[in-house]
Formats: structure tokens, C-alpha cells, sequence
């Protein structure tokens, strides 16, 4: 009979964990969906970005504030998981706190536990009297309605939840409690209890205790709907990330290729196309799987901070574009599709696609291009390169240019200016 | 002032030390011909030997890249590149920090690889080199501030150079809130410089002007037509054109100098 609680709770550790794989295999299918980019390259500085940017948030502390507080954070979630492995074998094995055999040593990763679970109880609190008193206004843009709203709350309670269950867990620990070292907070929780007979006190720290993991398991479970995924995407994602400058956008090679040909005098302009030639490449995006795999993780690796909507100049004078509703934009009809194809077993034509569905023209063209959002994202995502996308399959594909861009672009045709000025009169001003 | 074109130079058999690219706006926008014309005065003064393309050259096919247009960018590109690659051009300065991305970045992989350099970058390797003075002259003790153009900083991660030469102009620079890598865009990238903005509440130019003047500048100096261009127009909108100039780099130097 004494095993049923470990039995318990290995059934609940595999179910949890067993639904966790399920889903990020979904995510990488997702992903997947993709179009080839290769980003093989320089895998030294790929890694050192990794490390300095994911690992050492070095872009988050732009803002110190945010930056400092998103450290601790981020720190006690990571530092305080070896908790949760004592948690699992304690679990697994019915033993209680079985690295106190560490000794001193034990008390001092308890007590360095305790501290930061304190720290960031405090900074969660912080950010969300900074979202909810404060109204800091990119958390308030019109993208942030709703489910994305709620999901920030959620990730802000959950992990308050979770720091007082540990903390709890702690103090309601007799055993614990009489070592009185590695208690630093939770000695003046146990203050609480010393009314409480030990049933009462015992009872409360195998239910915090039991809580503390399943609150884990579900929070684990919670990322795949989450904007939260970010905690496993930024690694990925900062490694993947662009290394050449900011201002060079891709040459297409379709595009390539063609000019080539209708810059080949030898070229024979009625040559039929090989019987086995593949029908020719789609120019832009128009949807989700017209991105490259970088593009489609980048929209799974936002966490809807808005740091790049609130540095763009278009969305700073009021227009409609916003960096970030152009990232999540891209996940909703992404995962979309990735319903689509659970549903189906393949996708199956649902008449959407990213571009009018998702993402009007209006926001594509009010881009000036200026990768200030580049620049901003915490973790190295591009909504620029999306937005170019978009329009080269507006421009190319269906010729939807605004009408001065298309007077502009017949001006470079015709007279190689974007103006109407003769290419003739080019040295005119030499002489003016 | 002197403006040899490379089909003049290459009759007389030489090869000149750079191209200069002057581009469509500094050939063609009277506010950016002023531009083009300063430079060339600080270029002859430091006896470079350059040249123009001059009918010859054409535009590199940013905007119409930027617009998503990726055929007639590089139907522009590869013709430029064969005129280029003819006049075996190794070295290109501009004053255009749209064509000095381009061609710096975006031409390597069509064939046409140069060094490339943005005027602002040039003008100081001249002053490194001794081959330039810059003496504060009638600029000393004004309060300058330097607007970065996206195309030359955040995009090409320059943004000394134009700074050293304001500063040895021996005027105060003073920084704007937004500037460097948080620098805030004039409003004419990505090909907007084309087109009326999207519907908003207020003109990007606007905004980044209304930033400079919190600065209290005297002069609003830039590196770029697009930006030149933009931020005048913000001035007038604020009715400050009589209080506060909006120059170049290279026009305070040429100015600097009385050239």
C-alpha cells in the first residue's frame, strides 16, 4: 500500500512529461512547414550569440528595469529546478529531500533557493502591477485583447503560485524547519504555523509539495499555448538568427535565374520548358508555408513583450502596422494550419492564408523598413523579413503595389531614377 | 569644380583611386545636388582622383527592392554591375546611405563586389590620412545634432564617423533621446520616400523633427537625401526653418572649409 503515492506519481510525471513531447514534436512539425534556409554557417559566432543573447540576456538589460527584473526571473526559474529533480527522485523512490545528505551544502542550496524563489515572487509581482497598474501602453496595444492578455496574466500567477507553494512547502517541513539553516524566508513562514498541531502542518507540506509538482507538470504542458515557449525557443532561435547586416535582404535565386536568362543574348526566348521542370517558384509569401523555417520558429519564440512595437516609427505615429502583431499573426495562422493537418493528416485548402486573412497590405506598406524592431527583439526575431515577404508576393505575384510605388518603379524601368528625369540629363548638375 | 566620368578617365587611360556614385537623388533632387556639389569640392580639394558615372550610371534598385519589386531590383543591379565590373571599379564612395547598402551588401552575391564606403566613412579615412583639415570655422560652439539614417546604422552599424567629423568641426554635439541603435527612422525607408504614409495620427518626419528640436540645435546635420529631405519638410511643418538648418556632413565641411 505505501507504494501507491509513488505509483502516483510516476503515472503523473509520465503523463505530463508523455503530453509535453506530443506537443513540441507538433511545434517542430510545424515549423518545418517551413521553406529551406540554410543557417549552418559560422557555427562559433552562432553560438557565442547563443550564449550572450539567450543565456546572458544581454539585449534584455536595453531596458534595465524590465531587464533586470526579467533576469531574476529567469535565474530562479532556472537555479531553482535542480529542486525540482530532488522533487522527482523523492517522488519516484519515496524518500524525503534525498540530497540532504549533501550536508552544509544542502542547506545552502535550499537556503540560495529560498532567497530567489523571495526575489521572484517580488519581481513578478512587479511586472504585473507593471502591466495591470502601471498600464505600460505596449502592453496595451490593441493586439495585446484577449487571449494574449490573459496568457501574460496566466504565466504571472502560475509562477506566483508556484514560488509560494515552494516556499510553503518549506515552512510547513517540521523536520526541515528544526535543521534551521537553508531557511532564510521560510522560517518566518513557519512562524505561521506554530499554532497548527503536526497532523495539520504535515498535511499542508505533502499538499504544497504535491502542488509544487503538478503545478510544474501543467505549467510545462501550458507553454505549447503559450506565448511562454520562448523559455526553450530564445536558445534556438538567437542561434539560428541572421549575422549578416541588417540592411541586406536576401537576393531571391528565381529571380536571379530569370534575369539571367532574359540577360543572355543567346538565350531562345520561345524555348519550351523541360517536360520535367518543376512549375516555377512562387515569388514572396502569401501564406505561413511561402516562410522559411526561421521565420515560422521566430513567430513560435515571440513572447509578445512589444519592445519592437513600441521603437517603430509606423506604430509610434498611429498606423496600423505593429512588429509584434505581425509575429503573432504569423503563429495564429500557423498553428492553424497545423490543426489543418492534425485534422486531415495533410492540409487540406481552407481558402485562408497569412497575407488579408492575417496580415492586411495597409500594415505591410506602412513599413519603412528601418529594422528598428530588429534591432529591439530580446530575442533576435525578424518581423522585417516577413514584411518584405508579403510584399514581394503583392508586387510580383499579383502586381498590388500602391500606385505611386508603381509610378516609381516604372520611373527606374523607363529612366533608371525612381523620378521622371531623363537618365541623360544625369551630370546636368555639374554644370548648374 | 571638376567632374571627370569614368568614360572620360578611361580615354586618357587612367584609372581613377574611386567611384563616386552619386545616385538619383543627388543627381536630381535640387536639395541633394547641393550635396553632391559640396562633396565634390571637398574631393577635389583633397586632389582625389575620382569619377562619375554620370549618364552611365543608373539607379541600384533599392526602392524597388525595399517595395518588394525583386525583378527590375535586379534587372537594375546586374546591368549596373556589367558597367561597373567594364570599368573595373574596385572602390565606390557615396553619399547615399540607400545605394551604399545596396551595393556594399546586395551586389557581392550578383557578381558585383567592391569596396564600398558611405562619404561620411570616406571623409574621415581623408582626415586620418592628413589629406583633409577640418577647422571649426564658422560652425565652432554650435550645437549640432546628427540625425542616423537606418540605411548607414542600424543596417551597416556605422555611427562614428559622421560624429567624429561634426566634433572636429569644433561644434557641441549633442545627441538626440532616440539615437545610434535606438535612432528613429526619418519616415522615407523601405520606399515610403515614394508615397503618401499609411493612415495615423501623426507623419513620422514629424515626430523625429519635433526629437531634434528638443536638442535645441542649430543645425540638424544627416548623412542622407532621403533624411535631408524629410526632416526639412518637419522643420517647416514646426515653422522653425528660419532658427534651425538641416545640412549634410559633407556641406559642413565644404562649408567649414569656405569651399
Amino acid at each position: 500500500m505505501n507504494y501507491i503515492d509513488n505509483i502516483a506519481f510516476a503515472i503523473l510525471l509520465m503523463i505530463g512529461i508523455g503530453f509535453f513531447v506530443k506537443n513540441s514534436k507538433k511545434i517542430v512539425r510545424n515549423i518545418k512547414l517551413g521553406k529551406n534556409i540554410d543557417r549552418s554557417d559560422l557555427p562559433n559566432e552562432r553560438f557565442n550569440n547563443m550564449l550572450k543573447i539567450a543565456l546572458g540576456q544581454s539585449k534584455m538589460v536595453k531596458r534595465p528595469i524590465a531587464g533586470i527584473l526579467h533576469i531574476i526571473v529567469y535565474a530562479g526559474f532556472i537555479i531553482i529546478n535542480i529542486e525540482v529533480l530532488e522533487i522527482i527522485i523523492d517522488g519516484l523512490f519515496g524518500t524525503h529531500r534525498v540530497f540532504s545528505v549533501l550536508g552544509g551544502f544542502y542547506s545552502f542550496l535550499i537556503g540560495s533557493f529560498e532567497i530567489l524563489a523571495f526575489l521572484v515572487l517580488v519581481s513578478v509581482i512587479i511586472f504585473w502591477m507593471r502591466r495591470m497598474v502601471l498600464q505600460i501602453p505596449r502592453f496595451w496595444n490593441k493586439e495585446m485583447k484577449g487571449w494574449p492578455k490573459n496568457d501574460a496574466l496566466n504565466i504571472l500567477y502560475f509562477e506566483m503560485v508556484l514560488m509560494s507553494l515552494f516556499l510553503l512547502m518549506n515552512a510547513t517541513d517540521n523536520h526541515f524547519q528544526n535543521l534551521n539553516v537553508g531557511n532564510p524566508i521560510s522560517q518566518y513562514i513557519a512562524n505561521l504555523f506554530q499554532e497548527s498541531s503536526i497532523t495539520v502542518v504535515n498535511s499542508i507540506e505533502r499538499t504544497a509539495w504535491w502542488l509544487h509538482i503538478v503545478g510544474i507538470l501543467i505549467f510545462l504542458n501550458y507553454l505549447y499555448y503559450s506565448k511562454h515557449l520562448h523559455i526553450l525557443l530564445a536558445f534556438p532561435n538567437t542561434y539560428f538568427a541572421n549575422l549578416k547586416p541588417k540592411g541586406q535582404f536576401t537576393n531571391l535565386e528565381a529571380v536571379t535565374n530569370e534575369v539571367k536568362l532574359m540577360m543572355d543574348p543567346s538565350a531562345d526566348p520561345y524555348a519550351v520548358p523541360a517536360e520535367n521542370a518543376a512549375p516555377p517558384e512562387k515569388f514572396g509569401a502569401s501564406d505561413v508555408t511561402d516562410l522559411n523555417w526561421v521565420q515560422l520558429m521566430n513567430a513560435y519564440t515571440c513572447t509578445e513583450c512589444g519592445r519592437c512595437t513600441s521603437v517603430c516609427p509606423a506604430n509610434i505615429t498611429g498606423k496600423e502596422l505593429s512588429p509584434r502583431a505581425i509575429m503573432m499573426k504569423t503563429r495564429d495562422r500557423l498553428e492553424e494550419v497545423g490543426k489543418n493537418i492534425d485534422k486531415n493528416g495533410k492540409f487540406i485548402d481552407d481558402g485562408k492564408q497569412l497575407l488579408n486573412d492575417y496580415i492586411t497590405p495597409e500594415e505591410v506598406w506602412a513599413c519603412t523598413s528601418c529594422n528598428a524592431c530588429v534591432e529591439e527583439c530580446p530575442v533576435n526575431i525578424d518581423p522585417l523579413s516577413i514584411i518584405i515577404d508579403l510584399r514581394r508576393y503583392l508586387v510580383m505575384e499579383q502586381s498590388a503595389a500602391p500606385t505611386e510605388l508603381n509610378s516609381m518603379m516604372t520611373n527606374i524601368e523607363n529612366n533608371g531614377a525612381p523620378w521622371q528625369y531623363n537618365q541623360m540629363d544625369r551630370l546636368n548638375w555639374k554644370d548648374e | 569644380m571638376n567632374v571627370p566620368t569614368m568614360a572620360e578617365m578611361t580615354a586618357q587611360g587612367i584609372q581613377p583611386d574611386v567611384l563616386f556614385w552619386v545616385g538619383c537623388a543627388g543627381s536630381f533632387d535640387d536639395r541633394a545636388k547641393k550635396i553632391t556639389k559640396a562633396f565634390v569640392k571637398i574631393l577635389n580639394k583633397a586632389n582625389v582622383q575620382f569619377a562619375v558615372l554620370g549618364t552611365e550610371e543608373s539607379c541600384t534598385g533599392d526602392p524597388a527592392k525595399r517595395a518588394g519589386n525583386e525583378f527590375l531590383f535586379q534587372m537594375q543591379a546586374m546591368t549596373n554591375i556589367e558597367v561597373l565590373n567594364a570599368y573595373e571599379v574596385k572602390k565606390i564612395v557615396t553619399a547615399c546611405p540607400h545605394c551604399f547598402n545596396t551595393l556594399k551588401n546586395e551586389y557581392p552575391e550578383l557578381g558585383g563586389k567592391y569596396e564600398v564606403l558611405h562619404h561620411t566613412e570616406f571623409l574621415k579615412s581623408l582626415l586620418d590620412e592628413g589629406k583633409i583639415t577640418i577647422e571649426g570655422g564658422k560652425f565652432k560652439g554650435k550645437r549640432i545634432t546628427f540625425h542616423d539614417p537606418c540605411y548607414l546604422g542600424r543596417a551597416n552599424d556605422v555611427y562614428e564617423a559622421p560624429r567624429v567629423l561634426i566634433e572636429k568641426l569644433e561644434a557641441e554635439l549633442v545627441e538626440m533621446k532616440r539615437c545610434k541603435t535606438n535612432g528613429l527612422c526619418c519616415g522615407a525607408g523601405g520606399a515610403q520616400m515614394f508615397k503618401d504614409a499609411e493612415k495615423g495620427n501623426k507623419e513620422i518626419n514629424v515626430e523625429r523633427t519635433e526629437e531634434a528640436l528638443e536638442t535645441k540645435p542649430n543645425i540638424i546635420a544627416t548623412g542622407c537625401p532621403f533624411c535631408n529631405t524629410m526632416i526639412t519638410d518637419g522643420i517647416k511643418a514646426k515653422n522653425q526653418e528660419h532658427h534651425v538648418e538641416v545640412m549634410d556632413i559633407a556641406e559642413l565641411i565644404a562649408n567649414a572649409e569656405d569651399l
